[in-house]
């Protein structure tokens, strides 16, 4: 007779076999006996969070930053319901999570026992797909599938609820065939007329454009070296949304930068006069598109996705390529060397036009900020961090708002999983928390959390986190007293009534470092601000930096609502110019 | 224009609305159904019916259809959304216009009047396939198969000669001819 194994074993064979190590989470009545097998599985650490929601965000960096699903285990009721907003932020972002949670015993379920709640009536809506585990015999079968609907095709969160009793149960392990229906779900459905029709596009195109998101991102390191190669290979220019920055080198000179609210004027601009757009791995979203109908009008589009319901959702498009984006940028690639088509040699005299086109764009420098030498600029603050922490291998976390947007904007990526930041759901206090994960699966490496001090509020208290691992994260707090984006819309869009948007009684950020057991450095001035940075690395402990920055900075350029993406808004350097000119009109 | 001060885009001008039904297999599990409404609801699209049943005892598959309406884009992104689910099998979208596909629904009506009026009642439902379920000499409970405009204007005429109460059911539909939908 085979041995038969307890639930709680049965979901520690599984983790193993699925070659887990790490788990994140917070014990409770309902998980106690997973969490009193745990012991048994040297492999498999686990990182204790203070909040079911800092253990979904923890494990949503480490697996944004290593590839790897991230597993979250929670138990009933309230820590089912605290880690609602991670798990809608991973569903969001496409971020793999497997998140386990404690039931009540299913004689109780119904009940209204203590900690219970409908964990799966209330995380339908913000997972691929989750279980309530009602038969002992089920859960080796639940448990393997549950990894393969959170990684495979677009990847996002998973729940499995399993009640107390089933996890004393006992059953026979065993590892299941995979599920025809999911593969099936996630096959890569292109043909090759598609990329014969994608390069002929190509072909004809004068004003092309590549606009490249998370996709590349969730589809592989591979991806972002084939997408090198495309780029090469084509002479074409690419932008990227904020989740796919990082699949091509920031610092490249066909990369117009970021696109969208508050991207560069060049790309946008170049997203609005293009003749072609070729979408890899990104979905329209509203911060990326403005106003619909005027989204670039003289395109033909092109959507390169593995989600089929993201094609044509927003944005009518000419060819839908359905496909793993490794896959698709392979055969684009291996298409165009089998015909000998150097895009870049035959349609170099078209496409240098439209090179000097946005050359002239360039020329705008829509990055640029008035700097100061008395007080600490927040996007001076980033274009320092950055140049100080280039040179080694260094991963960046945000939370959100305007210090997220500079950090985008002035912090160049290189490299794919080095740039993890709450887009979909925007969720203020994300960083800390995903910073904690991302040190966890890279413990020699540089990892810091560009913050507000408003956001980080929201989950401060997984610092302590930080020092009960020794995890070395560096939360880098560009401090300006104001829940900054907040503010500025209200300055932009409310006459300036600031109503609830500024903090007072804000925490002292050094001594709460040092009451943490970690180490808090504070920066004023401009002139101190290097060697303060340097500082902030050279310490092997993690550390709160307290930036204080100028309360009164907006993230421009932008595009304000219902707008174009050629009616940008500039920096006040050229609201200034403009509106000189506007009176020099008037006296002519 | 007056200046916009939401963070999102005004919306723009909504496209013809059409009628669709949309029939979806799936494995027959712990709410599937909640699944499968919950993606209409959470996504603001519209049910006017609904209709649900085990089709297959041995491969565990029901069959959901679901009449709806929406913009092409729309009625697109509903089968493309259905199609992600994890018990979604298949999903056929057929339009309501579509000659190809039989739809029905049925309805129970009760009558409670005198014998010359339930004569007459049955009489008006002729062409509808109908057939008595239960008969006392001052009722009858009258089934019949119709279409969903049909219906509505039988339990509309049935009103003046007794009807008190109407129960029906969601459509369903099938293709004509040999051929079955894959």
């Amino acid at each position: 007779m085979p041995k038969l194994y307890t639930g709680a074993e049965i979901v520690f064979k599984c983790l193993e076999d699925q070659k887990v190590e790490h788990i994140f989470g917070y014990p409770g009545g309902a998980v106690l006996p997973i969490y009193d097998e745990l012991k048994n599985h040297s492999s498999i650490k686990h990182i204790l969070v203070r909040h079911e929601q800092g253990a979904g965000h923890a494990a949503e960096g480490y697996a944004r930053s290593s590839g790897k699903p991230g597993v979250v285990l929670v138990t009933s009721g309230p820590g089912a319901t605290n880690v609602v907003t991670a798990l809608t932020d991973a569903y969001m972002d496409s971020v793999p999570l497997v998140c386990i949670s404690g039931q009540v015993p299913t004689h109780l379920i119904g009940t209204d026992a203590f900690q219970e709640c409908d964990t799966t009536g209330i995380t339908r809506p913000c997972t691929k797909h989750n279980w309530l585990v009602k038969d002992i015999n089920d859960l080796p079968r639940i448990m393997h599938e549950a990894f393969e609907v959170a990684t495979t095709g677009r990847p996002g969160p998973v729940l499995v609820d399993i009640p107390k009793d089933i996890q004393f149960a006992k059953a026979k392990y065993f590892f299941p065939k995979k599920e025809k229906k999911i593969e099936i779900k996630n096959k890569n459905k292109f043909k090759q007329k598609d990329i014969d029709q994608l390069i002929e596009l190509m072909n004809k195109a004068s004003r092309p454009i590549f606009y490249t998101g998370g996709g590349v991102v969730n589809s592989g390191p591979k991806a972002s070296e084939l997408l090198r190669e495309l780029v090469a290979l084509t002479g074409f220019p690419i932008t990227s949304t904020l989740q796919g920055l990082g699949s091509y080198p920031g610092d490249d000179n066909q990369f117009l930068g970021m696109l969208g609210m508050h991207g560069t004027y060049e790309a946008n601009n170049a997203m609005h006069d293009c003749d072609l757009l070729i979408n890899i791995g990104a979905r329209f979203d509203d911060r990326i598109t403005g106003k619909i109908d005027e989204f670039s009008p003289k395109s033909k589009k092109v959507h390169i996705d593995i989600d089929p319901s993201s094609i044509n959702k927003i944005i009518k498009v000419d060819l839908a390529i359905v496909g793993d984006v490794a896959d698709v940028i392979k055969s684009t690639t291996k298409t165009l060397k089998k015909k000998n088509l150097n895009l870049q040699k035959s349609n170099k005299q078209k496409i240098s036009k439209w090179w000097q086109k946005i050359q002239k764009w360039r020329t705008k420098e829509s990055l640029n900020f008035i700097n100061s030498d008395k007080i600490i600029k927040p996007q001076h603050a980033v274009q320092r961090l950055y140049e100080l922490t280039k040179n080694q291998d260094t991963f960046i976390t945000t939370e959100v708002g305007q210090h997220q947007m500079w950090a985008a904007q002035h912090y160049k990526f290189n490299k794919p999983n080095r740039w993890m930041t709450s887009g979909g759901l925007g969720t203020m206090g994300y960083g800390l928390p995903a910073a904690v994960g991302v040190q966890v699966a890279h413990p020699k490496k540089l990892v810091i959390d560009v913050a507000g001090e408003a956001s980080i509020l929201m989950t401060m208290q997984e610092i302590s986190t930080a020092i009960q691992y020794n995890l070395p994260i560096k939360i880098f707090i560009l401090n300006n007293q104001y829940m900054g984006m907040v503010r500025q819309w209200q300055e932009l869009l409310h006459e300036k009534n600031y109503s609830e948007s500024y903090s007072e009684a804000l925490p002292d950020f050094v001594k709460l470092a040092e009451a943490y057991g970690c180490v808090g450095i504070r920066a004023e001035t401009p002139h101190e601000l290097d060697d303060k940075i340097q500082e902030m690395i050279d310490i092997d402990k993690p550390v709160i930096f307290d930036c204080h920055v100028d309360q009164s900075e907006n993230c421009f350029p932008m595009i304000p609502s219902g707008k174009p993406h050629n009616q940008m808004l500039l920096g006040p350097k050229d609201q200034e110019e403009n509106k000189i000119t506007g009176k020099g009109k008037a006296l002519v | 224009m007056v200046k916009s001060k939401s963070a999102y885009s005004v919306p723009s001008k909504l496209g013809k609305l059409d009628t669709h039904i949309i029939v979806v297999w799936v494995d027959n599990e712990a709410s599937v159904l909640s699944r499968v409404v919950g993606l209409f609801s959470g996504r603001g699209y519209n049910i006017e019916s609904l209709a649900v049943a085990e089709v297959d005892q041995k491969e565990n598959l029901s069959r959901i259809t679901i009449v709806t309406t929406g913009t092409p884009q729309v009625i697109e992104q509903i089968v493309l959304q259905l199609k992600k689910l994890v018990p979604v099998h298949k999903v056929g979208n057929f339009k309501r216009e579509d000659k190809n596909v039989i739809f029905k629904e049925m309805a129970l009506f009760k009558i409670v009047a005198n014998s010359v009026k339930i004569k007459k009642a049955l009489n008006a439902c002729k062409k509808y396939n109908p057939v008595i379920l239960d008969q006392t000499n001052k009722s009858a409970v009258i089934q019949i198969t119709a279409l969903r405009r049909e219906i509505d204007k039988m339990a509309k005429n049935l009103k003046s000669l007794g009807l008190i109460s109407a129960s029906r059911t969601g459509a369903v539909a099938m293709t004509r001819g040999a051929e079955v939908f894959n």
